[in-house]
């Protein structure tokens, strides 16, 4: 290491070149520190970034050949198996992509796995920062401006998976239509006004292309780029640990370390996204064929993201459908409405509103930086693995065809299974996941009490036998002692204050819902605050500290 | 960004402290710095402090400098082999692409992407090993920002705010205000207005389709007219059809939209096998019966869904059941293709049939409902 400091003489011309214009070097400064917290999980963002970078640039490319066109021509191209085809210039333009221009099939490939991927990352970051509790104040707005990204990115992979016009392709604009159609009053206004006449129209195509490479691109990177210089200027939440306080950051900083570690990641995330365009075929328009809409092939399937949209309105039952008996008749497709609109509404709205449905729950106004370890907000844990199991069930409702014939069950079975599951599983899955949590909170009173188990095992000189149990790492004791107990400020409220005035907000309904709430939201939970961290070589068995336990009463006791 | 990721299981507390002495202790709230240097401080020159900087020892820094060398070698290579397998596959001296058949398609596409793949990980890789073997490990504290302004700032911003309100007069003066509101409401509604010629208004475009009476059919994909005994010597037989349409316009010979809407299927049903819909009529306001509208056993539907317009393409010939693939909608279609599972909201709109004097099969009208995805206005139409 030389003791040189002094930049070289062409770095510092650049420099001062930059900052004669921009007055830069106290901020670069700054923001070449920034500390950027360790954590695996803090890669899932960056995932779903650099797939979106891939995807603007394998766009580009593709923009070069393709011709957002549904004018019918007869294909006389270089694929021979389709020559005499009629088809439309979109999908004659892409089969152009894949057998004239080399390198094109590839780049098509990598646009496609890499959207899967972006909205893949996203998700998961998503439910990342959720269960970690990382929307809280003062994070919130970027929590929303993570759904609105979420809901966009769905919205872009539809309309880019319809414009090759193959047959799948062609299929999913028009099950778009259909539920298109079935809105009340406005629906086939809608549909006519964006077909630019009846389904299929000549005019779509070429709207979900200017939707699809300039519209919906220009919002999400402005999204993103929000979403990034929001993250950059609050910072990273951390994991609890040693040192990692609401008020201190702990981690690498930017420069030199991370910008390293990211870069290195970016090309990580391309490598893999190349390998499966090069090896894993996903979207062999060529043998699909061009789209007809009086043409279909058994066991379709939409992209990933779109599973939990086809598998609702595969098993929403018709039942529910009714006619306004009003002049001829005005029929409501309840069936069509509740899978197309109103799930993905209660999916987002339910995303979009929690930050703030919690904070109403528990009435935390304080901004916190220590992201919550799952297991310790058990309701909100809870709530999670509910969603996502409603969310998965449809999904894999979405596949119910290839499910029966894999499995060799009733189609209709699969149906009606699906339709209990729908209802039947957030509620398991509630339960189980708040079970697990309060299960790993006693492990962790039990791990900060005792210390570990050290494996060894002595003989008492009373011929008993017994495990020691060492003192846990400082690190550990940290975690764990970290843990806050789930509170809300309306519980602290008095009903009854001192002079025996009833509080008024406790007899209101929604003061009443609100107490009812946040008694469900804090009821349950193993408390660590009397618990004085493991310093010698307890016997285990000794020790009976039933009664220290937290507020709740403890099922399975020790 | 891996490697320090001890926080979430700290199950074992038997790893031993990763970092070196002097680190901040567990209470610490704001940085804490060290009272005892670093092993290293006396010859630490870099940007962080001593004890946020975790050096590599000399011989680590060796071979992570050798290994990261050989990673971006490799990505170098793979580099140019990138460019190398673009150039094996040029096109042919007439200027066809040697990439036309699928087979060299696919292998340019392997070998395109394998490289590519090779060369991305190789930087990734190499720029890891440096990141993790010759740079230092770095723990470096930062404090968040307190993110609300001070009182005084606040104060002192939310009253030069409202006084440049007030001296501007937009407070003061509600005449203006409002008017320059008022202004902003038809410019704010002109932008939809201009999107009015987006299309048609739907008017009863959806209530009509090409069947008319007298109109042959064409097996579907050709341009061979359909007669009775197509069906009729074939038992449980099921064919896809479309009204007999030349129009030079286009390759089909029909628009893509008169596909759509007029696709029909066509299916021969055993006498015995007619249900109890059969007999009703076809429409609240008609004489005619389901059965009125076949012909020698010779049933037409639409073939496109009325759940959200997918064609309704299976056909199980033993319970004349038809099956939409997509959301699994199914049609009896021995009962005037009654719902009979699946989320459709009505039937499949039924097509009345003869034959003509050369013994085609015809349309002898319209549909008895509009084909396609139900919708709000489908039974106010003057229709059939």
């Amino acid at each position: 290491m030389s003791k040189t400091t002094q930049a070289p003489k062409a770095l510092r011309g650049v420099g001062n070149y930059i900052d004669d214009r921009f007055h830069l070097a106290k901020t670069g400064e700054k923001n070449l520190r920034k500390v950027f917290p360790n954590h695996w999980s803090f890669m899932l963002g960056e995932i779903a970034l650099y797939s979106f970078i891939i995807l603007l640039v394998t766009g580009v490319f593709l923009t070069l050949w393709f011709k957002p066109s549904m004018m019918e021509i007869v294909y006389d191209g270089s694929y021979e198996r389709l020559q005499g085809v009629p088809m439309s210039e979109a999908f004659a333009s892409t089969l152009y992509i894949d057998f004239d221009v080399r390198g094109g099939f590839l780049m098509r490939q990598i646009h496609h796995w890499a959207a899967l991927i972006f909205v893949a990352a996203l998700v998961i970051h998503m439910l990342r920062v959720f269960f970690t509790g990382a929307f809280r104040k003062p994070r919130e707005i970027n929590w929303l401006i993570g759904v609105a990204i979420f809901a966009l990115a769905m919205v872009e992979g539809l309309f880019g998976y319809s414009l090759p016009d193959d047959l799948p392709s062609g299929m999913g604009v028009r099950i778009l239509q259909g539920v298109m159609l079935a809105i009340p009053l406005v629906g086939t206004y809608i549909s006519m006004f964006l077909f630019g006449g009846e389904f299929p129209g000549e005019d779509i195509i070429t709207r979900l292309y200017v939707l699809h490479v300039l519209l919906i691109p220009a919002l999400l990177l402005g999204l993103i780029v929000a979403h990034f210089m929001i993250l950059w200027h609050q910072k990273h939440t951390q994991y609890p640990g040693v040192g990692k306080t609401d008020r201190t950051v702990v981690g690498t900083p930017m420069f030199p370390a991370f910008a390293v570690k990211a870069g290195g990641f970016f090309f990580f995330t391309f490598a893999v996204i190349a390998g499966l365009s090069a090896f894993v075929q996903i979207n062999p328009v060529h043998l699909f064929g061009p789209f007809t809409p009086t043409s279909i092939t058994s066991g379709l399937q939409p992209d990933w993201y779109m599973g939990f949209m086809e598998g609702s309105l595969r098993i929403f039952p018709n039942w529910l459908d009714f006619t306004i008996p009003i002049g001829p008749g005005y029929p409501i497709m309840v069936a069509v409405l509740v899978p197309g609109l109103v799930i993905p509404g209660l999916i987002f709205g339910g995303l979009a509103l929690w930050p703030f449905i919690e904070q109403w729950i528990t009435g935390d106004k304080r901004a916190r930086n220590v992201a919550d370890r799952p297991r310790n907000a058990p309701v909100r844990t809870g709530v999670g693995v509910a969603g996502v199991v409603f969310y998965g069930v449809l999904w894999l409702a979405g596949s119910n065809d290839i499910l029966s014939e894999t499995f060799s069950i009733d189609l209709y079975l699969t149906t009606y299974i699906f339709r209990v599951l729908a209802i039947a599983g957030p509620i398991l899955g509630f339960v189980i996941a708040k079970r697990i949590c309060l299960g790993l909170q006693r492990r962790d009173r039990e791990t900060l009490e005792h210390g570990y188990e050290s494996g060894t095992i002595q003989q008492l000189p009373s011929g008993e036998f017994i495990e020691v149990h060492k003192e846990s790492s400082s690190e550990t004791v940290e975690v764990l002692s970290s843990k806050k107990d789930p509170s809300s400020t309306v519980l602290q409220e008095e009903d009854v204050d001192s002079s025996g005035v009833e509080n008024p907000d406790a007899r209101k309904g929604m003061g009443k819902l609100r107490r009812a709430l946040a008694h469900w939201y804090t009821k349950d939970n193993v408390t660590v605050r009397d618990v004085e961290p493991h310093s010698g070589h307890h016997l285990h068995h000794t020790h009976d500290h039933t009664s220290q336990e937290g507020p709740e009463e403890d099922e399975d006791g020790h | 960004m891996t490697e320090n990721n001890n926080n979430d299981k700290n199950e074992a507390g038997d790893d031993k402290p990763e970092r070196v002495v002097g680190t901040p202790s567990s209470s610490a709230e704001e940085r804490v710095v060290s009272e005892q240097p670093a092993e290293n401080e006396s010859a630490h020159a870099g940007p962080f402090e001593p004890f946020e900087t975790h050096l590599r020892s000399e011989e680590q820094m060796r071979r992570g400098d050798k290994m990261a060398s050989a990673w971006f070698i490799i990505a170098t290579l793979a580099g140019i082999a990138f460019i190398a397998s673009y150039f094996v596959f040029p096109p042919n001296s007439s200027g066809e692409p040697m990439i036309a058949d699928p087979q060299i398609a696919q292998y340019s596409n392997m070998l395109l992407g394998g490289t590519l793949t090779l060369a991305m990980f190789g930087i990734g890789a190499g720029m890891t090993v440096w990141a993790r073997n010759v740079m230092p490990h770095y723990e470096v504290h930062s404090p968040y920002d307190e993110l609300p302004s001070n009182e005084e700032e606040k104060g002192s911003f939310s009253e030069f705010f409202m006084k440049g309100a007030d001296e501007s007069g937009f407070t003061k003066r509600p005449l203006m205000r409002r008017t320059l509101l008022a202004s902003m409401i038809p410019l704010g509604i002109a932008p939809v207005v201009l999107l009015r010629d987006l299309g048609p208004l739907p008017r009863e475009k959806m209530h009509h389709t090409p069947w008319e009476n007298g109109r042959r059919m064409y097996v579907e994909g050709t341009h061979r007219a359909l007669r009775a005994e197509d069906l009729e010597n074939d038992p449980n037989g099921m064919i896809s059809a479309l009204p007999a349409i030349d129009d030079e316009r286009y390759p089909h010979g029909i628009s893509m939209n008169d596909q759509a809407k007029s696709v029909i299927l066509l299916i021969k049903v055993p006498e015995g096998d007619w249900k109890e819909g059969m007999n009703q009529p076809v429409s609240e306001d008609s004489d005619e019966t389901h059965m009125n509208w076949t012909y020698n056993g010779i049933v037409a539907y639409s073939k496109i869904c009325t759940h959200v317009g997918c064609p309704a393409a299976l056909y199980e010939r033993t319970t004349h059941r038809i099956l939409c693939p997509c959301h699994q909608s199914t049609f009896d279609a021995a009962d005037a293709a009654k719902v009979v599972f699946g989320p459709a909201h009505r039937g499949l709109p039924q097509l009345p049939i003869g034959v003509d004097d050369e013994g085609y099969l015809i349309s002898t009208g319209d549909f008895n409902e509009p084909p396609g995805p139900t919708f709000w206005e489908y039974q106010g139409g003057s229709g059939s």
